[in-house]
């Protein structure tokens, strides 16, 4: 039995946020203002917090809370990423929510919800922690999608992603059930031990389930029908907070589940991910292709790039893990960039969505069109930028397991998307002006002037983040 | 004849792949949708408890307890963004919802 104050300090992160949305959701109810800051400024203070008290530990693994929730590097690596996700996403929405006139200050509430359930599935240590991490986190982003009430673009999809999530969750606890019934445990841990003597029909059927209903919440193919429309639909800070932070947790958590659940069952998992890794690139990579919405473009993108940093996981080792996390933290920051980009797109005050409205930007707005031509550059994985480095930490450890083929169809298809990625680039550069964009404000600017540095000066110092995502996938193993 | 773990299990599969049909076959409303995430829920809850009893332990039960309680949450929710959804297009058959493809 672990005493009290050492389970709280391991979970002070987890705490700061619920705590803190509680008090929100008090201050905000009582106060009755509208177009009211302080409680998105709270909020951005809370999760920056939540991130700072990750920093001191007083030892670096534990498990805690009767083995439901388990505490060490590789978990505080991801919940690092999806912090910084949910606080990028909560800056860049204030201008935007204001404008539409949705500024609720229900809208903070909800992310620190829905990042709390984040951070509760990254830490998860049995099925139970991991349906109720996984609930969380989506409950408050079905409400986000639809946050925008009085449109019919927005509350469609909320009702897409609700349905399919809830579909979703519904075959992943199915596959749970099974798993509990044939391993006789929850635990991850208790279920790898279980499954020494060489695995059930019973869990292998569990443990198809439980990836399906995974991969609806990473929008791999064959269940990435809800990316596009969710992704046009939702208001833009939201789809950002969909495509940085929702994605960061839900592959930690398949990480860590095949990794530490089912190490004896490497055949069946291997395969499965590798099936869905080339279909989520090719997808992503041919999807892509015809659209105009620049929202719409990023979905099938961010399909394509689950499906790379999957490669990495499908190697199944440590290289692999390593892999995965640099992957995840690259696209993270140009996802970030892309939407900050896509936020200033802004023409007599109203919000444009269309590629046809980038044309010619590089003669109105030259930094604008330089930021969003590398983040396109990085995203397409053209080298020296960091979207190059992580495509090849993935394909590295590919190569060292013998997924020779895997690693060259991924490479087939980062040429495919990069036709997609350039045609952004070339309607800037190339195509006569349109109307130029109205003037930014800081929060958008600094957004993408960081972003920009990190794309185009990873390969100066790539040290610390390898370093911290090597120590992360130690961890695992 | 004795009622073993196997009926069980097979009662919560014929359940599943109803509730399954339900969604993907369903093409009059989204009311049908919502009733049909709840039949899933239930066979699940069923396996669990069937599993619960038969290993003598009872994890299985509590866990199909919070699914009870979340399942509650997420009805509440996706009426409340149903409803969202009627008030802007004055309907709620599957057909109409269209407005985004490809």
């Amino acid at each position: 039995m672990t005493p009290l104050s050492f389970a709280l300090a391991h979970s002070l992160p987890e705490i700061v946020l619920a705590v803190g949305a509680l008090a929100l959701l008090m201050l905000g109810a009582l106060r009755k203002l509208t177009g009211d800051w302080i409680i998105s400024e709270c909020a951005i203070v809370l999760l920056g917090l939540a991130a700072l008290s990750m920093l001191f530990q007083v030892q670096s693994s534990a498990v805690i809370w009767d083995g439901a929730f388990i505490d060490d590097s590789f978990g505080r690596f991801m919940k690092l990423l999806a912090l910084c996700g949910a606080l990028v996403s909560l800056l860049l929405s204030r201008e935007f929510m204001a404008r539409e006139g949705i500024d609720f200050f229900e809208f903070p509430v909800l992310i620190l919800l829905a990042t709390l359930g984040m951070l509760m599935l990254i830490s998860a240590q049995s099925l139970i922690a991991l349906y109720l991490g996984l609930e969380l986190m989506s409950l408050a982003l079905y409400v986000i999608a639809a946050f925008h009430r009085d449109n019919l673009r927005a509350s469609e999809a909320g009702l897409k992603y609700f349905v399919l999530g809830a579909l979703s969750s519904g075959m992943m606890l199915y596959g749970a059930s099974l798993i509990y019934g044939f391993a006789g445990t929850v635990s991850f841990t208790g279920i790898g031990e279980a499954l020494r003597g060489g695995p059930s029909i019973g869990i292998v059927f569990g443990l198809v389930f439980l990836m399906a209903g995974l991969a609806f919440k990473m929008s791999v193919v064959p269940f990435h029908m809800w990316t596009p429309d969710v992704y046009e639909g939702a208001p833009t800070p939201v789809t950002a907070f969909f495509a940085s932070a929702a994605k960061m947790a839900a592959v930690a958590i398949t990480v860590r589940i095949v990794i530490t659940a089912f190490p004896g069952m490497k055949v069946q998992w291997q395969q499965i991910v590798v099936f869905i890794s080339i279909l989520s690139m090719a997808v992503g990579a041919f999807g892509a292709i015809g659209q105009t919405n620049i929202k719409r473009l990023m979905a099938y993108s961010s399909i394509g790039h689950m499906g790379f940093a999957l490669v990495g996981l499908s190697a199944g080792t440590q290289q692999g893990v390593l892999g995965v996390l640099v992957y995840l933290a690259i696209y993270l920051v140009m996802t970030l960039g892309t939407f900050a980009a896509i936020l200033s797109m802004r023409i007599g005050n109203r919000y444009v969505e269309n590629i046809g409205d980038l044309a010619g930007l590089s003669r109105n707005n030259k930094l604008l069109a330089f930021v969003l031509a590398m983040m396109m550059f990085s995203l397409a994985g053209i080298p020296p930028l960091a979207g190059f480095f992580a495509k090849w930490y993935v394909f590295v450890a590919a190569i060292q397991s013998n997924l020779y083929w895997l690693a060259v169809i991924g490479m087939l298809a980062s040429v495919v998307s990069a036709f997609y990625y350039l045609r952004v680039v070339k309607i800037m550069y190339l195509d006569e002006p349109a109307r130029p964009f109205d003037r930014v404000n800081w929060e958008v600017t600094a957004v993408m002037a960081l972003g920009g540095l990190f794309v185009v000066l990873f390969w100066v110092y790539p040290g610390p983040l390898v370093e911290a995502a090597s120590a992360a996938a130690k961890s695992l193993f | 004849m004795d009622i073993g773990l196997t009926h069980y299990l097979i009662v919560a599969a014929i359940l599943f792949t109803i509730g399954i049909a339900g969604i993907i076959l369903n093409r009059k409303n989204i009311i049908v949708i919502l009733m049909s995430v709840e039949l899933i829920l239930l066979a699940v809850n069923i396996n669990l408890v069937a599993f619960s009893s038969f290993l003598g332990d009872l994890t299985g039960q509590v866990f199909s307890l919070f699914i009870l309680t979340v399942a509650a949450a997420e009805a509440a929710i996706g009426l409340a963004i149903l409803v969202t959804y009627y008030r802007n297009r004055g309907s709620i058959a599957v057909e109409d919802i269209n407005l985004m493809k490809g």
